[in-house]
């Protein structure tokens, strides 16, 4: 049962919310269980008194971005927006629907809390997905935005200065991602700077358009369901094996309008970037953020990237959660999503019968440094057998991976040595298929192991593909053997320890 | 001005644009090439999705979690669908992700701009996935009208109201097994039930709520400035 541990949730469940509704447990909540939720408690209390209302971290922080005391799931509240991303599939007709609506003299509503990325459709010769970059630069200069990562010179990414990569490990290294702000993005996958502690979520251009103009969105406060997940974190196990398997437990729609709140004795073990896989994938079970509570690791991260001031917010022992469950680190395994959902989940060494002819190890959720540590941790002194493509979320981390070392060789070398494809330009790429020339797209009947986040129908180009969503040990493991494979198949855990992931310095000889 | 005149528009009103055509949308900016003036209201019947209680048409039925990377694959998100003419090709390739094993009948037609199915029938948690605006949007510029689906995504449901490209309708029971490709349906908005015109099978549909009167008025905007919400 992948470790779920049974009844969970239940005995917490009745502590923390005394009129929420018991979750089943196994494999997944029973669709359309009534909204457990605690109405608010009545107190009649002197007035002078002020109540405090139990809040989880997201209500805390819509509340502030509402200007109120407090908030409660359900309620409808329009919160002043910190942060607006936009990029370059998006950024055309969001500005589009702004123009038309506020008039083409408008300005945006701040010019410095505007964010705009281009890094979907970037290395390709159509002419559309360049002339939409144009559109994002023409649009910048006119508002004087003040964040704009741009990219002109397409043949040589290095050759421009600003362009960093994916908008999501982008807007964290650069210092957008604050907690207790609030951050909007036309993108699904914005819930990943939850990881910070801010309440990030993903918008369409016609929502994007009105926060442009006005600075504001109406938004539904979410019902939290709270993953608590204690124990020594495995060697074995990275954060990608802990979502895919919730997601697995509760499905591609076990969120729908919730936030996801992940807490629990495996949080300060996660580094930032492991807590930003986390957080990346609360959108594949339909939630409306994913969320960890900020800490000293956080501020660490956070104070080394802006002077901006922020606010850190925790979710009250007495919050009422819509679930709440429970997992012990120890019961977990490696797993992967097979095709062609996320919730699709099976043990890695359970699809030893699935031969592979490709991997695939790149994108928001698993082109991170630590992504690629993690992968050439695995490759050091093997060799794949299939194509191994390799995509660097931002510049930094394409430069990382020749800096970083394991045993004296860098990242780069050491994939090098293992037979992979040498590191592409940092960009979405083919994580979303996208124009037919775009690096390591699936253009036939491919079956791939893939770092990245979503494995539905024709996600990574051709229909035909069939893409298992993996853990960057789990895919590094399955490029040395050609079928999926658990990383402990492999390599020897017990006998190579592994490297604090957030203290690179001592990956470093 | 800086900025192109192909993506905003004089008036909101007409939603009337300048638009450069030529093969791919070509570059708006430019300036060169053939510029005709096209308004939004030759492609697009946002607003006008339907005339009175009754919206009949016919059914294109769907399964469970059919995601955006299905209703409007990643590699067509380059058309812009403020411009009318990209607009009007997000339509034409409306679910052509769809696995082809799985669905023989092709939602729009091959050479065909628009779709002959007004409804789409689906299960579970239509619309999951990314929050491209470019789904419903693909949806409606083909000519889709309305969605009756036992539940959706977050953030596609609201993109339809948004929008007002669709009208998201629910129902409390699974529904693809009353329905095949194909058949005509009947959506009576005041009874809130949609009727198989060949069954003569009368189902429930839950309440639109507030949803309904935005996707009539043509959307968040045309919404807010119809009860004042923002002066026009």
């Amino acid at each position: 049962m992948f470790g779920f541990v049974s009844g969970v949730g239940v005995a917490g469940l009745l502590k923390r919310s005394a009129a929420s509704s018991r979750e089943t447990c196994g494999n997944g909540f029973s669709r359309g269980a009534p909204v457990a939720v605690s109405a608010p408690q009545r107190i009649d209390a002197p007035s002078l008194i002020k109540v405090q209302q139990p809040m989880t971290i997201t209500e805390k922080i819509l509340a502030k971005a509402a200007d109120k005391d407090f908030v409660v799931p359900g309620d409808n509240i329009w919160v002043n927006v910190d942060v607006l991303m936009t990029h370059d599939v998006c950024g055309p007709g969001t500005i589009g629907v702004f123009k038309r609506e506020f008039g083409q003299d408008a300005k945006v509503f701040d010019k410095e809390k505007v964010v705009i990325i281009p890094d979907h459709y970037i290395f390709t010769a159509d002419e559309r997905a360049n002339r939409n970059v144009d559109i994002l630069r023409d649009f910048v200069e006119e508002q004087d935005i003040k964040y704009f990562y741009d990219i002109k010179d397409r043949s040589n990414f290095k050759a421009n200065p600003d362009y960093k990569g994916v908008c999501h490990v982008a807007l964290a290294q650069e210092g957008h991602t604050r907690p207790g702000e609030v951050m909007f993005g036309t993108d699904s996958h914005t819930c990943n700077a939850g990881a910070f502690g801010q309440f990030a979520t993903g918008i369409g251009n016609t929502d994007a358009g009105f926060i442009l103009g006005t600075g504001k969105l109406l938004v539904k406060v979410p019902a939290t369901m709270r993953f608590e997940m204690n124990g020594q974190m495995p060697d074995y196990l990275l954060a990608k094996d802990l979502i895919l398997n919730i997601i697995g437990d509760i499905g591609v729609a076990g969120a729908t309008y919730r936030s996801l709140e992940f807490a629990g004795e495996v949080i300060p073990q996660l580094s930032m970037e492991e807590r930003q896989t986390l957080c990346n994938m609360a959108i594949e079970a339909g939630g409306k953020n994913g969320i960890i509570a900020p800490d000293a690791i956080t501020s660490e991260y956070v104070d080394a990237r802006t002077s901006k001031p922020y606010e850190k917010f925790s979710t009250d022992s007495k919050a009422s959660f819509y679930a709440d469950r429970t997992y012990n680190l120890a019961d977990l395994e490696p797993v992967v999503a097979k095709p062609h959902s996320p919730d699709n989940r099976d043990l890695a060494k359970n699809c030893r019968d699935v031969k592979i002819t490709r991997t695939y190890i790149g994108s928001c959720t698993g082109g991170k440094i630590e992504d690629f540590v993690a992968a050439a941790r695995v490759l050091q002194y093997q060799k794949v057998r299939v194509p191994t493509f390799l995509v660097p979320a931002t510049r930094r981390v394409y430069d990382d991976l020749h800096q970083y070392k394991i045993n004296g060789q860098t990242l780069a070398e050491i994939f090098n040595s293992a037979g992979c494809i040498d590191p592409a330009s940092p960009s979405c790429a083919a994580c979303l298929g996208g124009p037919k020339d775009t690096f390591a797209r699936i253009n036939s009947a491919e079956v791939c192991v893939s770092t990245t986040n979503r494995n539905f129908p024709g996600r990574m180009g051709s229909k035909e593909g069939q893409v298992y969503l993996a853990s960057p040990y789990t895919a590094a493991a399955s490029a040395i053997t050609g079928y999926v494979t658990d990383p402990r198949e492999v390599y020897d855990f017990d006998s190579n320890k592994r490297h604090p992931a957030e203290t690179f310095a001592s990956l470093e000889e | 001005m800086a900025f192109v005149s192909g993506l905003g528009v004089s008036s909101f009103v007409g939603r009337s644009v300048s638009v450069c055509r030529g093969e791919n949308g070509g570059s708006v900016r430019s300036g060169k090439g053939v510029w005709r003036m096209k308004t939004m209201e030759e492609v697009c019947e946002v607003g006008r999705k339907r005339s009175g209680n009754e919206l009949s048409g016919k059914v294109f039925v769907c399964k469970d979690n059919i995601d955006t990377d299905q209703i409007i694959p990643a590699e067509y998100l380059t058309l812009v669908p403020s411009v009318p003419d990209e607009y009007e090709k997000l339509g034409s390739y409306a679910m052509i992700g769809l696995p082809d094993e799985l669905y023989e009948t092709k939602y729009v037609k091959k050479g065909e701009m628009r779709t002959e199915y007004e409804i789409i029938v689906a299960g579970e948690n239509f619309g999951c996935g990314s929050s491209r605006e470019h789904a419903p949007i693909a949806i409606g510029a083909a000519g889709g009208k309305a969605v009756v689906a036992e539940s959706y995504a977050r953030i596609f449901f609201r993109n339809c109201s948004a929008t007002g490209e669709l009208y998201p309708w629910e129902v409390a029971e699974p529904i693809v097994d009353k329905f095949e490709t194909g058949d005509t349906a009947t959506i009576r908005f005041n009874e809130k039930t949609i009727t198989n015109e060949r069954t003569g099978e009368t189902i429930e549909l839950k309440s639109l709520g507030d949803v309904q009167p935005v996707v009539d008025a043509g959307g968040i905007f045309e919404y807010a400035r119809a009860t004042g919400m923002i002066s026009s």
